[in-house]
């Protein structure tokens, strides 16, 4: 059993919270206590039951019937466990959405039977496609209100197709969907007979999850552990994960940015000792002889090297209310290491309502483009297209210490 | 159910989050209450800093209304790995600042434990706290970031959170701000149990079944104790109960329960259809947004 991470993205009032109660309430993972919360409010407001309620947290949230930030919720089937991010729809609180696409997996993008895909569809798809989702649900949500129409869906569908080659989806799926009926949620519905494809559940369950234990391999220096006491007097273990690939006992590494060749000696889990350590795991190096190693230092395979350079070309997604300056000086945090950067130059801007790019002078909260950047010191890093973990990175302002952009580099 | 490798996919976040917060912070705690999450915690900081010290002391903002089964097992742990445990009192800060108790038969030390982790942040300088919060808890704790960013007040500002991307975590801050830091966010209840059950963790002996007295409030079971003593009117049983949560006697509610293993608890929750809070935590029914309000004061 594994763990699928997805996030909810579409419009406002394309039914993303309605959406979400209804696999929680179908999947029998809502406490009485809480529906019983819940029954109570939806009477304060004179309606049937609103599953939306349920991922709404914050009071303000509540008070406007919006969603502003993501609200993460959980449950598990006997295949999978699963953690939803709510994300607001709101064009105003898209870095919100963004954090929450981050984290994910796949995306569902709600998509309205009665309107179509829209400007902020597009923006979705084309952050989430960013970010560095591979997998996508259209979910063509309220067909229950184009009378179950497959000519709607296919027309939807087509539309999509047409955006699809901008975007680095490996898979999308399309499905037909009503929230607030259940159609397609977890049962097959009968309304939609001309519907071959599996309900939104059994997706969710099945679909492939990329493993990055292929790439080349990656690890960077979290923690370094020197007990220096009796016992341990010479220990010195270098911690952190497994970015990407794999390491075994007696592997030729080398050590950037000092470019020394060593060799690991031992490989430790939780104090004892493995001989193959894996993308994701949290272990602690040995290495031969004694080389100076600090935190941010990476420690990668000697024939598969990452790229290295103070130059870097790369994709910003910016999420700060002051726009990105060229010339202005940031921190850009490199997992565990980091540097200064100053901007050289805004290459271009995407448009997605235009589904282009465009010459752009600046870019501002929300904006997505390419930028290129100088560091202080030289990087050690992949394409983003390569190896997201070790392709990605965040810009901080120095004087107010946000985090004000996403960085995806270019090769 | 094969529940191994979402266990460890669990595990290797929290490791992270831990040793990410050793590292970027000049002065770290962990919060330890001797309760099942923050025990979950202390385990983890043993795989993610042993063979060496933890990077940071436990600190306990001891209410005074805590179980003495929780106390006594809180300096047993401590003690047994050997690591320093700094306690904050909520009582010292009622007679320093003149609070208020909160009234009612069964008063919650909730909101003024606020006071004393404010101070206890600001006497030691601690720039980030780790806590065992998880976001399948509450609607509110369902928003929290990984880091949570709070003001000098040590105010949560939930419209206002710093973006997090992927998991990659930024602890810039001002001075005289702090981090909160919740290395198990995605951990639901039964995680936490079964995490329990595959590491075979030690656990304080009333998160098992045994007879205790019980005063019967609106259906819950609040045990008798210093601080709750019966009234003639109050029906007062003697039942087999284990507690779900550990939080003050005057407000935790005991459930009905003959669990007396960890596989007898993992079956008793698979099974209970009313959420963990919502069965054992008195103070939280108090309004919709009890929660969120205690946060933005500065609460966990």
């Amino acid at each position: 059993m594994n763990t699928l991470k997805f996030i909810t993205a579409g419009n406002v009032d394309d039914g993303k919270s309605t959406l979400i109660g209804r696999l929680l309430y179908d999947s029998d993972s809502i406490h009485t206590d809480q529906l019983g919360i819940l029954q109570q409010q939806t009477k304060q407001q004179g309606v049937d039951i609103d599953l939306s309620l349920i991922t709404d947290g914050l009071r303000a949230e509540r008070e406007q019937g919006i969603t502003i930030d993501v609200a993460y919720k959980y449950f598990s089937t006997k295949r999978r466990k699963f953690i939803i991010a709510d994300a607001p729809g709101h064009e105003q609180y898209t870095r919100n959405m963004i954090t929450g696409a981050s984290n994910s997996d796949l995306i569902i993008i709600l998509v309205d039977a009665r309107k179509g895909i829209t400007t902020q569809t597009k923006r979705h798809a084309s952050i989430g496609s960013l970010i560095g989702i591979k997998k996508a649900i259209i979910a063509v949500n309220k067909i229950d209100l184009v009378e179950y129409s497959e000519t709607v869906f296919n027309s939807i569908k087509g539309e999509f197709e047409n955006l699809k080659e901008d975007l680095n989806f490996d898979e999308i799926v399309y499905i037909p969907i009503s929230a607030l009926e259940g159609d397609n949620i977890v049962e097959k519905s009968v309304n939609t007979p001309w519907f071959e494809g599996d309900t939104l559940l059994k997706t969710l369950e099945y679909i492939e999850i990329p493993s990055s234990e292929n790439l080349a391999s990656r690890f960077q220096v979290q923690w370094v552990i020197r007990p220096k006491n009796e016992e341990n007097h010479d220990y010195r273990g270098y911690a952190g994960q497994v970015l990407s690939g794999a390491y075994q006992e007696g592997d030729r590494v080398t050590i950037l940015p000092s470019g020394i060749e060593t060799t690991i000696l031992k490989i430790e889990k939780h104090q004892e000792t493995i001989v193959k350590a894996v993308a994701g795991e949290n272990i602690v190096l040995h290495l031969a002889g004694n080389t100076d190693i600090s935190r941010g230092d990476s420690i990668v395979k000697t024939t598969e090297l990452p790229l290295s350079s103070n130059d870097l070309k790369s994709w910003v997604s910016w999420l700060d209310h002051t726009v990105l300056q060229i010339g202005k000086t940031y921190v850009l945090q490199h997992r565990f290491r980091k540097v200064r950067v100053k901007i050289q130059s805004i290459d271009k801007k995407w448009d997605s309502n235009q589904w282009q790019f465009s010459q752009a002078n600046e870019i501002g909260l929300n904006d997505i483009g390419q930028i290129s950047l100088k560091s202080n010191q030289p990087l050690f890093f992949d394409a983003f297209s390569e190896n997201s973990k070790n392709g990605s990175a965040i810009l901080i302002d120095e004087t107010t210490h946000n985090t004000v952009g996403a960085l995806l580099f270019l090769a | 159910m094969n529940s191994t490798h979402y266990l460890h996919q669990l595990e290797d976040e929290a490791i992270y989050i831990l040793r990410e917060t050793a590292a970027q912070f000049e002065k770290p705690a962990l919060l330890f209450s001797g309760g099942k999450d923050s025990i979950v915690l202390v385990h983890l900081a043993l795989k993610a800093f042993r063979p060496g010290k933890f990077p940071f002391p436990l600190v306990h903002i001891d209410t005074g209304h805590n179980f003495p089964e929780a106390i006594a097992f809180r300096d047993y742990l401590a003690y047994k790995i050997g690591e320093p445990l700094i306690v904050a009192s909520v009582e010292d800060s009622i007679k320093k600042y003149n609070l208020k108790e909160t009234q009612g038969r069964f008063p919650s030390r909730n909101a003024l434990q606020t006071y004393a982790l404010l101070d206890a942040i600001q006497e030691n300088e601690f720039d980030a706290c780790i806590g065992g919060a998880r976001r399948d808890e509450e609607k509110a704790r369902a928003k929290e970031r990984i880091f949570s960013v709070r003001d000098d007040f040590g105010q949560w500002d939930p419209k206002l959170q710093r973006p997090e991307l992927w998991d990659i975590l930024n602890g810039k801050i001002e001075k005289g701000h702090n981090v909160r830091v919740f290395p198990i966010s995605n951990w639901t209840e039964l995680d936490v149990w079964n995490y329990i059950q595959q590491n075979n963790i030690e656990l304080p002996n009333l998160y098992f079944s045994h007879d205790r007295e019980c005063i019967v409030h609106q259906g819950k079971l609040v045990a008798t104790s210093q601080f709750i003593q019966p009234l003639p009117s109050d029906v007062v049983v003697t039942e087999k109960v284990r507690y779900r949560t550990v939080g003050d006697m005057t407000c935790t509610a005991a459930v009905p329960s003959e669990a007396a293993s960890i596989q007898d608890i993992i079956d008793d929750i698979i099974q209970t259809k009313i959420s963990e809070r919502g069965q054992t935590r008195l103070d939280d029914q108090l309004s919709e947004a009890a929660m969120e309000d205690r946060k933005k004061q500065g609460y966990f």
